[in-house]
């Protein structure tokens, strides 16, 4: 009989060897689902792991990329994980993400064709406030009357996208569109274009304010008072309670993090890779963030990892379909695979197998 | 052999050798990038179909590679440009969406040649070129009035874009000609494919009492949920959606991209091929109308292909007048025909439908 029992201690080493295990089974599971459609393993493991990074044809285009993908999936997740920390379950940064696109974008616009250099700073802090105010409509209705910020986050969501319908076909349409929906494209406006900082290299402002909330993330969750009462408050809320730790403020300040992370990343797109505001401007980074937060164990360097390495999985992907003609589900199921893999396994870190028969207590 | 014939026959042996290398000339590559799975059964399945006609008529000397559910925003640049790195020669673009991104990439690789689908931006390596579905929209809301019994009828409408609109207001201009009693009930569904939403739509159209489905969305859908509802007809969109026939479709509107594809793929073989802006309809065959299934009454049948005889023949427009705007304003004079760029940029309705675009 094989039973799982709890560690006393969460082990370590398997904390360690879980993700390389995880991507090894994904390997050759993977592999399997390949070689049953018909193309080499090998050769499509190798396209989705490698060759975004290393084949001579597209890495040169491909490497930046992978830094333009991983951006807004680490700057979302960084905000989540400080949440899911204290036990609060923003599922709705796709909405926070949408809106703060559209008020940075909007705030732009009104503005539109001015050349200040202010221009831009103006709009990111617009973006922040847009995501923001929107994740703090789920803070003040659980604060204020103990709704369920996990529903209303998510019903936000959509909310949003048709209010991203409207204003794509109507109040930020480009006048010169021929009635199309869709606003002006950034890309073609200086003062309002999140380019490259250095030519060719991916880095645009996005993937800076993406590393920044990385370190401090780190910084605030390892060494500062309020990190410790976000911790506290979701492993042990009542001890929270006893020792002074506000659980409004909490919520507010947790949902309002990652709300603003959300906004400044959709900022950072439309004005950047995206160009414009579109109707399905959103392709939903907010959701795959959540997954990337899990993934990298609400760690603010293992999110840092692990969005890197869904870039790389969505980018290899591509070229998979691309290079070897695979259908385009068979990639998602891959990604899925990963992921199950990856939680699969960790299970091993809290429990160890024990061979032979119970002990009787 | 001193050092300078022996250079001689290296070269030599280059120029016997370069008409070989020109014989096996790698294949051209033709990319097309989608924006629905290949199994939509509408839009994206008949743009494949397309392509999979490009590679029957060409064989080995052509090589076709696609990309599905590319979505339209910053990850289409991407793809489009991975696509043109991998050695693609031409490359379709086969939704609205990928406009920006499209004439983005053709500006970094001026040597492969770009075709984008119902948009507007060229460029000196990007084509434009679009089907004339108001025709065939007309034919439907001819069969559309005579047959409905209600007097209601459903529109699924996807995005408000010119090219929706003009089917809309196509679609009820005939309907009323035959049927002065017809009212038009629209939704927008804000997807192109997204069976769970179309589904909705089709049954909610249906509860508030109308027998005839129209949609400007790809999916089957609507078509399950009239068959599901009975007494409800519909027409195919995009792809014959023939698996529902005679009834609830009792007809369809078929986009075949498939001569365009292989006069294009064709052009860029041989060299001849240039920026061009092309808009065909039923005459050349872009635009196909699903056989009429025996639920149409014989003399409605017959009615509704002599009309697609007409405009294939080019002696009947669609548009013409007289029309009037929504507001009551002249749009188009008796007998007089719609210009192309007032339907190209198409954002009113025509006298008698209710409701407003939304914006």
């Amino acid at each position: 009989m094989i039973t799982l029992e709890k560690r006393p201690q969460p082990s370590r080493l398997w904390t360690a060897v879980t993700p390389l295990i995880a991507v090894a089974l994904t390997m050759v599971m993977g592999g399997l689902l390949f070689a049953f459609l018909g193309a080499d393993p090998f050769e499509a493991i190798r396209t989705i792991f490698w060759d975004p990074i290393f084949n001579p044809q597209f890495a040169g285009f491909t490497r930046p990329q992978l830094l333009v993908k991983a951006g807004p999936l680490i700057l979302i997740a960084i905000g989540l994980s400080i949440g899911f920390r204290a036990g609060i379950w923003n599922i709705g940064a796709e909405g926070q993400y949408i809106m703060g696109a559209i008020c940075g974008a909007g705030a732009g616009l009104a503005l539109y064709p001015s050349e200040s250099p202010l221009i831009f700073p103006m709009m990111i802090i617009a973006g922040g406030l847009g995501g923001w105010a929107w994740a703090m409509i789920p803070a003040v209705l659980k604060t204020r009357f103990g709704t369920n910020e996990i529903l209303v986050s998510l019903m936000l969501v959509y909310v949003a996208e048709n209010i991203l319908a409207s204003v794509a076909s109507g109040l930020l349409r480009n006048p010169e569109g021929m009635g199309f929906p869709g606003s002006r494209n950034f890309k073609q406006w200086d003062a309002a274009h999140n380019a490259e900082i250095i030519t060719g290299t991916g880095m645009h402002w996005g993937v800076v304010f993406a590393f920044i909330a990385v370190i401090a993330a780190y910084v605030l969750m390892a060494r500062h008072i309020q990190g410790f009462n976000i911790r506290l408050t979701g492993e042990a809320p009542r001890a929270a309670r006893f020792s002074g730790v506000n659980p409004t403020r909490i919520v507010i300040l947790c949902l309002g993090i990652s709300g603003a992370l959300a906004g400044f990343a959709g900022l950072f797109e439309v004005t950047g890779p995206a160009g414009q505001i579109s109707i399905d401007f959103n392709s939903g980074y907010g959701f795959t963030a959540i997954i990337v937060a899990f993934l990298g164990r609400l760690n603010p360097v293992g999110i840092l990892l692990a969005g890197l390495l869904m870039a790389l999985t969505y980018i290899g992907g591509e070229l998979a379909q691309l290079m070897l003609g695979v259908p385009g589900a068979s990639i998602q199921l891959f990604q899925g695979m990963l992921l199950f893999f990856l939680l699969a396994t960790d299970v091993f870190t809290n429990y160890r197998l024990r061979f032979g028969r119970a002990e009787v207590a | 052999m001193n050092r300078r014939t022996l250079l001689t026959t290296a070269a030599l042996a280059l120029s016997l050798g370069a008409p070989a290398f020109a014989e096996s000339h790698e294949p051209v590559t033709a990319g097309f990038i989608y924006v629905g799975p290949i199994g939509d059964g509408g839009w994206t399945y008949e743009h494949d179909k397309g392509r999979l006609a490009v590679e029957a008529e060409y064989g080995d000397k052509v090589k076709t590679i696609y990309q599905e559910s590319v979505p339209e925003g910053a990850d289409a640049e991407r793809a489009i440009t991975q696509m043109a790195l991998s050695g693609a020669d031409i490359i379709f673009t086969t939704s609205f969406g990928y406009m920006d991104p499209t004439i983005a990439v053709a500006e970094k690789f001026p040597d492969v040649k770009f075709e984008h689908a119902t948009g507007y931006k060229r460029a000196d390596n990007v084509s434009i070129y679009s089907a004339r579905f108001y025709e065939g929209r007309a034919i439907q809301g001819h069969i559309a009035g005579k047959m409905t019994k209600s007097n209601k009828i459903g529109y699924i409408a996807s995005f408000p874009i010119p090219e929706v609109i003009r089917g809309i207001n196509s679609a009820y201009l005939h309907a009323k000609k035959v049927n002065p009693d017809v009212e038009f009930s629209i939704v927008w569904a804000y997807t192109w494919f997204d069976p769970a939403k179309e589904a909705d739509a089709a049954r909610a159209l249906i509860e508030n009492g109308a027998d005839v489905i129209l949609q400007h969305t790809d999916s089957t859908a609507p078509q399950a949920a009239a068959q599901e509802a009975g007494n409800v007809i519909t027409f195919g969109q995009a792809s014959d959606m023939g698996e529902y026939a005679p009834l609830p479709r009792v007809s369809s509107i078929i986009d075949d991209w498939a001569p365009y594809y292989i006069q294009q793929v064709g052009k860029v073989m041989d060299g001849t091929w240039e920026s061009t802006d092309t808009w065909d309809g039923i005459g050349p065959g872009m635009v196909g109308i699903g056989e009429i299934s025996d639920a149409v009454p014989a003399d409605v049948k017959e009615e509704a292909l002599a009309m697609k005889d007409a405009i294939a023949a080019g002696e009947y427009h669609p548009f013409t007048g007289p029309i009037n705007k929504q507001d009551g304003s002249v749009w188009l004079a008796d007998g007089e025909t719609a210009a192309d760029g007032d339907l190209l940029g198409m954002d009113f309705y025509v006298e008698g439908l209710t409701g407003e675009i939304p914006n």
